[in-house]
Order: C-alpha cells, then structure tokens, then sequence
C-alpha cells in the first residue's frame, strides 16, 4: 500500500453499525469522526452493506468529507473526497459460535477451548472423551447445537490416534447441520495428532468440509495455537460470513479480511501489550455476553461469558451471582421480588436507561457481580498447560503445584481497561473506576482505563494493515485514563492503619495513614503524574515485599488517585446496616453518587 | 445518536400477516401455492434422523479393532433388530463363545476399524409441521415449507413461555385493571385462550392448566411466579419451547400491571373467536415477540404489517421503566436537547401526559409506542 491517510472503518454488531473515521494529521494518526446507524442483517433490508452504507453517510455528514459515490466508496483519498483503506469487523447475527473437542478435557479439550476463544468465537461446549456423557449423548448434544464450525484436537504427534478417531466418528454420525443454510457442509478443522490426519479425513472428509491444521498441540510442554486460529478466520470469511446477508457485498468493499469483533479487540489488546511491554487486563461488558481479554508476560488469552450481560442476559447474573451478592452492593434495601421483576423489565426491554438514581444504583450491582463472575471465568482458563512434566529443581520442592497455575497474576498488571455501555456512559467517571476495582480487586498499583467510544475493534483491524497507525489511535483517542488505583496488600484489623502515605501532587503534598478497611480519593489529572510514597505495616506489602517502603511514580486520570486499603478479598461488614454504613462511606469518600 | 430508539409493539385490528413454516431438515411441503390451509393443517413432513447408541466391541469380544470386521454377522448398511447378534467369536471351545446381541432396532451404521466401536442408528422420527393460522399459502419453499398469509387481529406481547397453539378466546375480566382470581376459571376453559386484564398469578395459571385451557393471558406476571411455573430461573430471555401444559402471554411486564385498555378492548371484542397463539420470546438479535392472531378471511385491509407512525406529538405511548413504569399516556412535547435526569444520565427526553392529566419528563428510551 503506497499511503494510508484516511481511513474509514465499521463494526458490524448484532443491534448497530458503528463508523469511524481515522485521518493522518502532522505525521499522527487521530479518530475524527464516528457514524452509527442500526445493523442491517434482519428483516427486511437482510443487507448488511445498508446499515454500513448509512454509518458512513452520517461520517460523511459530520466529516464534511465525502466518502461515497453511491454505493461504491471513493479510493484513494484526494484532499476532502475519499478514503485509502476501508476496513470492518463483525459480530452482526450472533458471532461466530464454535463446538470444540478435545481427547483430555483439561488438556487439549483446554487448548481447543482457548484457540477457539481467541479467534473470537463463542464456544458453545467442549466435547472430550472423558467428559464424562455416554456416547449417545455426546452425538445428541453436537446434533443439538448447530454451530458454525467444529474445531477438533486430540493426541501429541506421534501418540495414540483411537481416541481423536472415536470423536471423529461421533461427530461423523451426529451429521451436524450448519446453523445458517441448510446447502453446504459444515466446516470443521482437525488440529489434533498428524499421523490420525488420513483416518480423519476417511471418517469426517465426506460429511464435512474439512479442513486439516497444524496440531494445536503437538507435545505436552507446548501450545501451537496460531496455524489453527488462522484457518478459524478464513473459515469464518468463507463459510459463515458468506452466508450471511449482504456479506459476499461487504468482503468486496472491505479492503483487509473481516475479523469477528473479539478477535480484533483481542490483537489490539496483545499489540498495546507488546509495545508498551505491560501486562493488561480487558474486558467488555455487553447485553448478551461479556468479553475478558488479557495479556501476561506476552501471553494472550480471551474468554466469553456467553450469559453474563447487562440486558438479555441480566437475569442469569442474578441467577448465577446470587441475590445477596447483587444486594451486598446496595446501601439501601430492596424486597427481592421488586428486584427481581425489575430486572426481568429490563431483560424484556434491553434499551431502556436507569431513570432513578436507584436503579443506576442497581445497575451498577448487577455490573459489578457480571464482572466479577466474567473474571472469575477468565482465570479459570488462563492457566499454564496441564499435564506437564516439569523439571523440578531443589527450590520447588516445597511447591507441591501440579501445572495449571493460572498466568493472571494480579500483582504484575500494569493496566486494567473497560468497554462496554454501563462502563464507557456512566454519568461519573470515578463509577466506572469504582465498578472496575471492586470488581477485578486489582492489587498494588494499576492503571485504569476506559474504551471511550469502542473502538477497539476497529483498531484491532487496522493493527493487521498498520500497527503503528492502529497505537497511535489508541493511546490518544480511544483510551480515557481514569487514573490509578493503589491497593497495598494484607488483612489487617479494621480501622487500624496498614500504610502512611506521602503524595506530591501538583496541588501540593499530602500525607497521612490509610486504614484498613478504607478507600482515600485524590485528584489527578489525565496528564499529572505525582511521586507517591509509602510505608506499609510489617504484614502488609505495597509492592516492594510486606513491611518494605515503596516509592514509585503514579498517572492521574478522570477518576484521580485511588488509594484502596480494604484488602484483597474485599471484606464486608455482615450485619447489614454497618454494611450499609460501609457503602456510603465508600461511596462518600469516591464521590460517585449524587449526595441526595 | 441520529434518534432513540423507541421500540414499539403492535396492536392492531386489522393486519397483514405471513408466517414462514419451515422443516428443520429438507422433507416434503404437503399443500400448493393457493391454497387455503387452517391452523392445525399439515402443510409440510420429514423423517429426522433416529437416534444413535454405540458399543464398543474390542472390550466385550477381546479383540483388536482390526481384528474386529472378522467376528461381524452383520455389515455396515444392515438393518438388526433388537436382540439379534451382530458378532461373535469363533473359540474351539464352543462353551467360551461370546455372542453380542443387537441393543436397539434400526441400521448398523458404522465399523471402525481403528476405536472398534459400532454405531446404531434407530429408525427416522417423522415430523410434521402446521399451518399454525388459517389462511393461504402465498410462497412454497421447496422442500422446505411454505410461507401462509392471513389478515386480522395482530397483538403483539412483551414475553411469553410456551409454544404455538390455538382455540377460541375467553375473555373472563371484566376490565384491564382487574387482577382474575383462581375461583373465576371453570370447565368452560376446556380448550380455550384465556383473557385477563392485569396479573396472573400462580394460582390462577394452575388454574388455567387444570381447567384445560390452552393458553392464558394477561397483563403482567410475577418472576418468582414464573421461577415456579418454569422450575427454574430463566436467565436468558429465549423461550418457546417450555412444556408446561399451557402457553403463556403477557402484553406488559413484569409485576402487577394493566393491560393497556387497546389491547383488551380488542381482545374483548374477538371474545369466542378462534385465535391463534404463540409464546415464543427471543430477545437478542432478530428480536421475536409473543403474539396472538385472530384471523378475519374478509377483514377489511387498511395497515399492512410494519406500518410505523413513529415518535411524533400525539403519538400513543406506555413507560416501560420506573419511575412511571407502565403508565399510558401521549407524547405532549420533543424538548430537542439532551437533559439530565435524576441518575446525572444526560438523555434524550420527551414530555409525556397520562391519562390522568398528570405530565412528567421521561427519557426516550424508556418509552414504548403503542403503534396502530
């Protein structure tokens, strides 16, 4: 590509089309404009290119630049006409909705499982020969589900084929049905032991479109999970984006391959990662499911709470979580059949916005457990192989760690992001920073951030045509640094000092004891940094080892400093008033409610 | 945002209506384009794939899977009965011979040589599907189903559980404020679709369900009273497929709450009529709502389906989120701006003038058209 100047780029989501445009100005790359209009994969457009087509009509009505020219769009850019690239990812229809199997369920069921995820898709089950089902029901469930794609793995090269065969065969006579179209043949991709390959072939080849990649796992100690998430996104463009309505029309015009929305959230997560070399946790919270992605150490990992989400799924948080622990975030209190229909009223009725600032009270709860439950989730899968033998020197003999640690180290992540409605648009800044620590508990020092307009996906895109293009993008427009919270670490006995603290903030020094069991709240602005001192108890540990002074550098943002002392897990009074008490001073000290 | 979204649901006398019946598998479509079909008519058939149980042979005849085409009786395609041996082992000592018997009847399907594992496949399961409304068939989908065209009544509701049925309508409240009590349903339910105007409680679908009715509605239901009904909690709003003994639509909500006075004049005035029912509610994209048709062969046909008159001053319009939740009113003004409500939520608002007279400022978004 000789220029990329002008850049417009779309996210096809199940409900709206989002636009935004990306302009090069004085050697940087900056988002100008956004564009949305509702998503057009239903009755009776059943034309996805519609909907995108009406995004950038609205781009173009801000922008002043005309893009169009019907319904083709104008490339290059020439001054005020024109785009260089158009680039798009989709989720419109449901995503992509995966079955995986695996021989082991917790070793290649787990590996098939997080190739999967990382693609972007939703995995819908995982099939393994010890999952404990008979036979019959294993045929019975993969004949249910009608995915878009079945991904199977199973066996180290060179190791026992029967087992791979055998869900082969269940698979071969369960003739699954694609969930769109009833005239092609289901795609499914065999990442499993090479040498059982030719019998794969022989047993799913005519019932199938098969496709044959590289093991996912090809030896115990390693994880090969790149050659078959590629295959994951072709299949996606050829077999289950084809078949939606308009998407041959939208392939043509896009002008880099369309990636299902996660797995471009996903790319933009490791690609900040890579180039800032932190470690990062996000998330993003939508109707129907909540993402969490994250990155330690260089490895990335991605889950999907299919049924964890703030409007058609609101009600399994509350089933899952428990009513107490949506009502533990509550200083008021609530009889648990009005709560109850008013979130079934909000399940039927998914658009509408918290009136009262009780229910964004509510709200804000039922967020808090969704996250939670989502990371909760999220560390369960991002753990290191199962099954390896590793080599054991003296100093591990008292570790009596058996592989499968989980890779989310609290302690050694540098920043934690959030997207998604009840996140990016709540009224108060330091809301979302309060619903983000409560939720993922961040310990020592962390950065918060929130996707001001979720653009992530869009950059994700374009992080595969223009990396640098893409990070520029996102630190300076699609990132709004909401500060910094600092949670030293350690129980201690409530209301008794756990650290001093000295901070040089821009408005002058303070310093004083946090206690345990408190929250303190300092302004700093998105662009301050100030010089933060402390001086944990001995059992207490800031960051540099229990008892020892730590000294280190923090960055401000819309929700300021946050100096958290309540411990990790968060501990609540259990009489209910004083927990009520708790909230409000909290709640007080965070400003982050109307005082009345 | 060009506009809020102000989702409506439908309510009207008079509409035009296609339903697409459809085979969840390739079959054969029983009727013609043209032709009149009603509601409980087959209009197309197909045989589902029977069920299939496996068995492992290498471990009852002590074998290798290669070894194991050797001890078949029976071949891959071969139809068994129950109980009839399929394989066995050829020892010297005839007294050692392991006979393996046929566990269901159907096809033997499959021999692997490589997990020696054997499939059965049970016979086809016919299945057949229904017009669902009367009217014609105005599109075949070959092979596949047939699209059926009616005009009539058309009501939309908020949430259902339960499937397609049909039967005549029984209004049984007197107005769409009143809550029915169990005492008020009796054996004259047999068979039919009752009407209430507010709640239905427990007591009262039970009811229902005992008096034999086939579908019960009303303006709002309880959850704790839909966890019961259910067994279960319903986390996600797809429903449909419930067998509960009867279908069950509500047209406002959840908690107690009147069903608009439209809705029930309607109902109230197609009281006997065969209509025509579903409970199935999908939220998520491709929204499906409940609905209840009452066919009319020579309605006079005025609004075809989709017809929106859209957020306009005037305009009918019910809250859907507290403060006010539930309450009918019109749209007395647009203010243009986004305002501030009480939760520092900056929105689009509308002023809105209930029945009553009173007015309040409430966001777009938590408003509903009541649409012709």
């Amino acid at each position: 590509m000789d220029k990329l100047d002008v850049v417009i780029a779309t996210d096809c989501g199940s409900t709206t089309t989002k636009a935004i445009l990306i302009e090069k100005k004085d050697e940087v790359y900056r988002q100008t404009y956004r564009g949305e209009a509702p998503t057009t994969v239903e009755a009776p457009y059943e034309d996805v290119t519609r909907g995108v087509l009406n995004a950038i009509q609205e781009v173009e009505e801000l922008s002043g630049r005309q893009i169009l020219d019907g319904e083709t769009i104008i490339a290059p850019a020439d001054g005020n006409r024109g785009v260089d690239i158009y680039i798009s990812t989709s989720s419109a229809g449901g995503g992509l909705q995966m079955m995986v199997a695996g021989v082991i369920k917790a070793m290649t069921g787990e590996s098939a499982q997080r190739c999967a995820l990382g693609a972007g898709a939703i995995v819908m089950d995982v099939l393994a020969s010890n999952d404990g089902r008979q036979p019959h029901e294993k045929i019975e469930r993969i004949r249910q589900l009608r995915p878009d794609m079945v991904l199977l793995s199973g066996g180290t090269d060179g190791g026992t084929i029967s087992h791979v065969v055998e869900l082969a065969e269940f698979i071969a006579a369960a003739d699954p049905k694609p969930r769109f179209g009833s005239g092609y043949q289901l795609p499914v991709i065999y990442a499993g032991n090479r040498d059982a390959a030719p019998e794969i072939e022989r047993t799913l080849g005519h019932k199938t479109a098969l496709t044959i990649a590289e093991n996912i796992r090809p030896k115990l100690e390693a994880e090969n999970l790149g050659p078959a998430r590629h295959v994951i996104h072709d299949l996606f463009l050829e077999h289950v984006m084809a078949q939606a309505p308009g998407y041959r029309k939208l392939i043509a015009m896009t002008d880099a391959p369309i990636m299902p929305t996660p797995g471009a959230v996903g790319l933009m997560m490791q690609t900040a990662s890579k180039r800032q070399n932190i470690n990062v946790v996000g998330v993003d919270i939508g109707g129907a499911t909540t993402d969490v992605f994250s990155v330690f150490d260089g490895i990335f990992n991605r889950t999907v709470s299919a049924n964890l989400g703030m409007s058609y799924s609101v009600s399994n948080v509350l089933a899952e979580a428990g009513l107490d622990s949506v009502m533990r975030w509550l200083p008021f209190r609530l009889d648990e059949a009005d709560l109850r229909d008013r979130i079934k009223n909000k399940m039927i009725r998914p658009t509408t916005i918290p009136h009262l600032l009780e229910e964004l009270q509510v709200e804000q709860a039922i967020a808090r457990e969704a996250l939670r439950l989502a990371f909760v989730q999220h560390r369960a899968l991002a753990v290191g192989l199962k099954g390896v033998q590793a080599e054991r020197t003296l100093s591990d003999v008292f570790d009596q760690s058996s592989g499968g640690e989980s890779l989310i180290k609290m302690r050694a992540l540098d920043l934690l992001v959030g997207s998604g409605g009840v996140l990016s648009h709540a009224p108060r800044r330091v809301q979302t920073a309060a619903m983000l620590i409560d939720a993922f508990q961040p310990e020592g020092i962390t950065r918060l951030a929130v996707d001001s307009i979720f653009m992530m996906p869009h950059l994700g895109v374009l992080s595969s045509v223009d990396e640098r293009a893409a990070t520029q993008v996102f630190e300076r427009d699609c990132l709004i640094y909401l500060g910094t919270c600092i949670a030293p670490i350690g129980q201690g006995k409530l209301g008794a000092a756990c650290a001093q603290y000295e901070i040089d903030l821009p408005s002058g020094a303070q310093s004083g004891a946090l206690n345990t069991g408190d929250l303190l709240h300092f302004s700093l602005e998105a662009d301050e940094e100030a010089r933060l001192t402390l001086r944990p108890e001995r059992h207490i540990d800031a960051g540099a080892g229990p008892g020892r002074e730590l000294t280190t550098a923090v960055k401000g943002g819309a929700a300021g400093l946050i100096l958290d002392g309540r411990g990790r897990p968060l501990v609540f009074a259990e009489d209910r008033t004083q927990r009520a008490d708790q909230l409000r001073q909290w709640s007080e000290v965070l400003d982050h409610y109307p005082k009345n | 945002m060009a506009h809020a979204y102000t989702p409506g649901l439908r309510v009207t006398r008079q509409a035009r209506l296609q339903r697409q019946r459809q085979l969840p598998l390739k079959g054969e479509v029983a009727v013609a384009q043209g032709d009149k079909v009603t509601r409980d008519q087959v209009v197309a058939r197909t045989d589902l794939p029977g069920n299939v149980t496996t068995l492992n042979l290498v471990n009852i005849l002590s074998c290798t899977p290669e070894e194991l085409p050797n001890y078949m009786l029976k071949r891959e395609g071969d139809a068994v009965e129950v109980g009839e041996p399929i394989a066995e082992t050829r020892p010297f000592i005839k007294w050692f011979k392991t006979t393996v018997k046929a566990p269901i009847s159907g096809t033997l399907e499959n021999i692997s040589k490589i997990t020696g594992q054997v499939l059965f496949r049970a016979p086809p399961r016919p299945v057949q599907v229904m017009a669902y409304i009367d009217g014609s068939v105005v599109n075949v989908l070959p092979n596949e189903g047939v699209i059926v065209e009616t005009t009539g009544v058309f009501v939309q509701g908020i949430f259902g559980v339960g499937g397609e049925t049909w039967g005549p309508l029984h209004v049984i409240s007197s107005g769409p404020d009143e809550i029915l009590s169990a005492d008020q349903l009796d054996a004259e339910c047999a068979g039919k679709i009752v009407v209430g105007g507010n709640l239905l409680t427990r007591e009262v679908i039970d009811k229902a369900r005992e008096t034999g009715a086939v579908g019960i509605i009303g303006g709002g239901i309880r959850d704790a009273d839909l966890r019961d009904l259910l067994g279960y909690d319903l986390g996600v709003a797809i429903t449909g497929t419930e067998d509960i003994g009867l279908s069950v639509i509500v047209t406002e909500g959840f908690g107690p709450i009147a069903m608009a006075r439209k809705t029930f004049d309607i109902l109230r005035e197609n009281n006997g009529k065969e209509t025509s029912i579903s409970g199935a509610t999908q939220i998520r994209a491709g929204v499906l709502r409940p609905e209840i048709i009452i066919p009319e062969a020579d309605a006079a046909h005025r609004a075809e389906e989709g017809d929106q008159l859209g957020l306009v001053e005037g305009a009918h319009l019910r809250a859907i989120r507290a403060p006010h939740f539930g309450r009918v009113g019109k749209v007395a003004a647009l203010p243009p701006e986004l305002q501030m409500v009480e939760s520092e939520t900056r929105v689009r608002v509308l002023e809105v003038e209930f029945e009553n007279g009173d007015r309040a400022i409430v966001p777009r978004a938590n408003v509903e058209l009541i649409e012709e």
